[in-house]
């Protein structure tokens, strides 16, 4: 393992903010792995970590194939992280908006274009990313439908679902859209939590890494062992969406994974002075909890549950 | 009149609410005037009570409908939050919004709906908190055409046509240009703080802006000739390091190239730097107003001359 200074970024008080790869492996450029861009995705910070320490190990016994290389780079903004903000400390932009970066523009562009430079070759993109709403996700691997995307290679992963998404404008900014754009085959994996670590989804987002890195070839070995799934491939616009008719506490019975019949009781909306029952959810179909939201107090409207339905 | 565009409930014991006062004589034209959409921009704040206070005294000269929309993320506003609270979300983000999404989806919604079919909408901004704006127009090079001609009216010294970003596609004002509703994004100030200078100048600009559309018959502010100006025009200035920004020329002013436009300093060191010099004749019509900078921090933007 070679570990090496991709970005630093020298700060008035405070340390400098440094973005560090390691790299396992030499010669092609053949997979890269980004972890936190945000500074609440411990999650995902934790689970890079994780994939260091297998790679390590891995490395150590000889299973990296020759000619190949794999750069991991756990932590971009440590910055916030340090201070438990999601975003840049001093003007709240989101790395994850600035991509494909900018060496002259401001902060968070020089901080992107900083990482990009370093990972935009790579012939494999994988990025442990998080969602805008806090809440559970089923572990799956999400791609845009950039006209570039590799259905058959997202399958490698073994995840057990593959959720495919239309771009918004919004999108044309992220890290993943912008792999794409570049040639690199981009997948962002989803595992569980966010700010907090959920020890089995990492694990299973590491093994899932490690799947793909050896059905690519990068990493030697059959693998059988954690051979995983085979991967159903929704749509997003498939997923069920099952809102909040009323505001109030959010009292769940259910978590992702789960498997529901039309018409089960999911979750209840109570008046947060009487308990009173505001509203009952209910699953509008048969079908599997993909996304479940984790909030004790609830929006209207909110976006509650997400099914794939049978 | 003030009328509710939506209310939906929060989750304990408050309704959020979108509110307009229609102030109208009926017949005629419609204007639209809308702020609001980040929580610590202020200066429309002022611009629309200006508005609404000259209306009232003036009521005689009235000749169509004027909507103003002072606060459309009210918890923001409310709670010195620059997106929406609970969300973390920029809310220029986010529009047209969708009448089935999430709350903030469904506001967004109800907000294009309600002011579609403007014949013009101006939609007002104050930079954030780091950096003075002059008052401005902007202008997505797609819609020039038909804006420019109405900006011209606006009382503003400058008016930016700006290349079409993707991104900016999730905004207010693309929404309702797309939909037809001709929409003018002004600039002005800086976050937190009102200009009482600016606030009087677009809101002549108001005026002068219905008066062309004939939805006021009463006297008017000759309208101060913009210039009207491309990206190519615009010099951008970026902190060359992290530090305190200490400005070497006052906003608006002319620069010559190599002018000094400040310094960088780190008063731990005692030493300069960064020293930041202007690439190119022009006004500063862009400046940093907050002290503390990173590297990259926008310092000045400079309109070519």
């Amino acid at each position: 393992m070679e570990r090496k200074l991709i970005f630093e970024l020298k700060s008035l008080y405070r340390d400098s903010l440094r973005v560090t790869g390691f790299t396992f492996g030499e010669g092609e450029k053949s997979a890269c792995v980004v972890g936190a861009l945000r500074g609440n995705e411990v999650q995902q910070l934790y689970t890079c970590a994780q994939l260091v320490n297998a790679l390590k190990r891995i490395e150590r016994e000889g299973g990296i194939t020759p000619g190949k290389s794999i750069l991991v780079v756990p932590s971009v903004n440590s910055a916030s992280m340090n201070i438990k903000k999601r975003f840049w400390p001093t003007d709240n932009t989101d790395i994850n908006r600035m991509f494909p970066g900018y060496n002259l523009g401001e902060t968070t562009q020089r901080i992107a274009a900083g990482l990009f430079d370093a990972i935009k070759d790579y012939q494999n993109g994988i990025q442990f990313a998080s969602f805008y709403i806090p809440g559970v996700f089923v572990p799956h691997v999400r791609m845009m439908k950039t006209g570039y995307e590799n259905l058959d290679k997202a399958k490698e992963f073994g995840l057990p679902y593959i959720i495919l998404r239309q771009p918004r404008p919004y999108d044309t900014t992220t890290l993943n859209y912008n792999w794409q754009v570049w040639e690199t085959d981009a997948f962002s994996l989803y595992a569980g939590t966010t700010d907090t670590i959920d020890r089995a989804g990492a694990i299973q987002a590491v093994n899932a890494a490690l799947n793909f890195l050896r059905k690519e070839g990068i990493l030697l070995g059959s693998g059988r062992a954690h051979e995983g799934y085979i991967s159903s491939v929704v749509e997003e616009e498939d997923l069920v969406n099952v809102k909040s008719a009323q505001a109030g506490l959010f009292e769940s019975f259910c978590n992702p994974g789960a498997n529901v019949t039309r018409g089960q009781l999911l979750a209840r909306i109570l008046d947060p002075c009487d308990a009173s029952v505001r509203a009952n959810i209910v699953s509008p179909a048969d079908g599997v909890i993909f996304f479940a939201q984790e909030d004790p107090l609830v929006y209207a409207n909110a976006s509650v549950f997400r099914i794939i339905p049978e | 009149m003030i009328e509710t565009v939506t209310k939906i409930d929060l989750p304990v014991d408050e309704a959020l609410s979108i509110m307009k006062n229609r102030v109208s004589s009926g017949a005629g034209k419609r204007v639209s005037i809308v702020t609001g959409t980040h929580g610590d921009e202020l200066e429309g704040q002022a611009v629309c009570f200006e508005v609404l206070r000259r209306l009232a005294e003036h009521p005689e000269f009235l000749n169509g409908t004027v909507d103003v929309y002072p606060a459309t993320n009210p918890l923001g506003i409310d709670s010195i939050t620059r997106g929406i609270p609970g969300f973390d979300l920029d809310m220029n983000r986010i529009f047209p919004g969708a009448e089935d999404g999430v709350m903030t989806e469904f506001i967004a919604a109800r907000i294009v709906e309600d002011i579609r079919g403007s014949d013009v909408c101006l939609d007002i901004h104050a930079s954030n908190i780091f950096l003075r704006e002059i008052p401005q127009i902007r202008v997505n090079i797609d819609t020039a055409r038909t804006l420019i001609p109405l900006a011209k009216h606006m009382n503003v010294d400058f008016v930016w046509v700006h290349a079409a970003a993707t991104v900016l596609e999730s905004t207010l004002a693309h929404s309702l240009n797309s939909i037809g509703t001709p929409t003018l994004v002004a600039e002005m100030g800086v976050g937190m703080r009102i200009t009482p200078e600016y606030m009087r100048q677009l809101s002549d600009g108001v005026f002068s802006l219905m008066a062309h559309l004939g939805v006021w018959t009463g006297p008017v502010e000759a309208p101060r000739e913009p210039i009207i100006s491309t990206d190519g025009k615009v010099c951008f200035i970026n902190a060359g390091a992290s530090g305190i920004f200490l400005p070497a020329v006052e906003h608006t002013k002319s620069v010559a190239k190599g002018d000094c436009l400040g310094h960088i300093v780190n008063p731990l060191t005692g030493r300069t730097v960064d020293e930041l010099l202007s690439p190119c004749d022009g006004m500063v019509f862009t400046l940093r107003e907050y002290p503390v900078v990173d590297e990259g921090s926008l310092i000045a933007r400079i309109l070519e001359v």
